[in-house]
């Protein structure tokens, strides 16, 4: 059972679209799992200020790239990279237990959208992200 | 969003109002114990061997091989489960069974498994039609059971089952069939077809919930599953659910009486919704094109989930179903979409419409109208559509 803020989400979501001359993409899953998700930023002064997302996948996949998207949109990028899949469950309501890999593929998304960023920008993201990015499209999103 | 159509009939049916109708009295008036010997109780008993000959007269079976018990479910696990944990020990421990059966069975399978039983499961084809020719292989002189399942409940194909009862009859096992999806909308003559034992279910055929029954050849003994009083001639204890089995007879009879006409109602409605659906781009049809159950339009959809096809679907009023990974709460779609050797990405689009007795043209209608419309916006929403058009 999702929350109704599941379903608003999913319903109506959020930032649902890509910007064509985007400063950073990512994209996160795989067709065989079920679940992709690809993330376009603009980011304007260190600050996001546009954000869209395109995603492939269950009512949960959706309602967290739209929730995710929102949470993160005029953020700096320090302040997104603090973005955790906890935060983004919470802001939904909750999430079936079966879901929660959903949440984490949101959090990993941005991430490499930022990742994206940073090298277009030639900067190293190890520092500012934690990682090269280069476990962008590992298969361990699915750790709950 | 209220419900406008339903189109999940393979899950569920409502009751029919005349079935519902039968089964009133039985809660309150003859509310009696069939086991009691007042007249209260006689009645209750008179009203369940009714029930018995209706349910027998549908299937082609005398009503004393028919015990009623909690549905299909129950029957599985007693018809295998029970029989060949009985006949073990004289007959031997394998089972052969298929791919693409219901939890019901395959689960019951598992449990035999843990107990030293040793399964073969049929591989299926990719329409999801059993080979006679693979059973003919695989049966050994210590196969016990070979369970088929009448029909698909996700795909809807009709399997060959009098070929195959009767490659288990001349290899010397007992022939079981769930044929929960079949019973009441295909004809099924359990003599004629040779079919040893029989599970069905009266929620599928506008009956209630909770009520089904099984079909055991007489001279074929298998033990009960629930043991207790000695109701349904000691073969299913437990005190009858009196409303519910006179629901169950009803639903029969009044299957049984229109079967044909409704078959061809119900097989030309799919087919007009089969075709309207495969004009969206994208989209192919699961199960057997011809030999399938009357209701059953199954599909796949590319480049979306069915989930969330299932979600939008339902803000339109539409109730269906899917076989995605994500809705089986795992990370593989249903177990049937892969034994019919669907690629995972494809199988995550699948999407389940199953028509019924109260379905319209004006059902079809909608679904064809709404469909496309829902498609259309998941796939904007897909980066994985983004590859198609390209």
């Amino acid at each position: 059972m999702y929350s109704e803020k599941v379903m608003d989400h999913f319903a109506n979501p959020r930032n649902m679209g890509e910007i064509p001359d985007a400063d950073g993409v990512g994209v996160v899953g795989n067709m065989k799992c079920g679940d992709i998700m690809k993330i376009f930023l603009k980011i304007e002064d260190n600050i996001i200020v546009d954000i869209k997302f395109k995603t492939y996948g269950c009512g949960a996949a959706v309602a967290t790239s739209s929730m995710a998207t929102e949470l993160v949109k005029g953020k700096s990028i320090e302040e997104a990279l603090k973005l955790t899949n906890s935060v983004v469950v919470e802001a939904l309501e909750g999430l079936p237990s079966a879901k929660i890999h959903c949440s984490v593929l949101a959090e990993e998304a941005i991430k490499s959208a930022l990742i994206d960023y940073c090298k277009r920008q030639g900067i190293d993201p190890t520092p500012i992200v934690g990682c090269s990015g280069d476990c962008a499209n590992c298969e361990n999103h699915n750790r709950e | 969003m209220t419900l406008k159509v339903y189109a999940d009939n393979a899950a569920t049916t409502r009751v029919s109002d005349e079935v519902l109708e039968a089964m009133y009295p039985y809660f309150s008036i003859h509310y009696g114990n069939p086991s009691s010997l007042y007249s209260l109780g006689r009645e209750a008993k008179i009203a369940i061997e009714k029930a018995r000959e209706q349910a027998a007269a549908l299937i082609g079976a005398e009503p004393n091989e028919i015990i009623f018990n909690s549905g299909g479910s129950e029957a599985d696990n007693t018809c295998i489960g029970v029989y060949a944990r009985f006949v073990a020990p004289k007959k031997g421990k394998h089972v052969i069974s298929t791919k693409i059966e219901h939890h019901a069975v395959l689960h019951t399978l598992d449990a035999l498994k843990k107990d030293g039983f040793e399964v073969t499961l049929l591989d299926v084809d990719e329409y999801g039609l059993v080979s006679p020719e693979a059973l003919k292989k695989a049966i050994r002189s210590d196969t016990s059971v070979v369970s088929v399942m009448f029909a698909n409940n996700e795909i809807g194909t009709i399997e060959p089952i009098a070929e195959l009862a009767k490659i288990t009859r001349e290899g010397g096992a007992v022939f079981h069939t769930d044929a929960v999806q079949a019973v009441g909308h295909v004809a099924i003559d359990v003599k004629e077809m040779g079919i040893d034992m029989l599970s069905l279910s009266a929620h599928k055929l506008y009956g209630p919930k909770g009520t089904g029954a099984m079909y055991i050849r007489r001279g074929l003994y298998c033990p009960p599953l629930i043991h207790g009083g000695g109701q349904e001639n000691k073969r299913r204890a437990g005190t009858e659910n009196l409303a519910g089995i006179v629901g169950l007879g009803k639903a029969c009879e009044i299957a049984g009486a229109g079967l044909e006409k409704e078959k061809e109602r119900v097989t030309a409605l799919r087919n007009r919704l089969v075709e309207g659906v495969l004009k969206i781009p994208y989209t192919r049809l699961t199960g057997h094109p011809t030999q399938r159950l009357p209701g059953n339009a199954s599909f796949c959809i590319e480049a979306i989930e069915g989930e969330s096809l299932i979600l939008m679907l339902d803000m339109f009023g539409i109730a269906a179903s899917t076989g995605s990974a994500c809705s089986t709460g795992s990370l593989d779609p249903s177990h049937v979409l892969m034994a019919i050797g669907l690629p995972h990405e494809i199988a995550h689009g699948s999407l389940r419409f199953t028509l019924g007795h109260y379905s319209t043209d004006e059902d079809v209608d909608y679904i064809l109208e709404k469909l496309p419309q829902v498609v259309d916006r998941l796939r904007a929403m897909s980066p994985v559509w983004d590859d198609y058009i390209k």
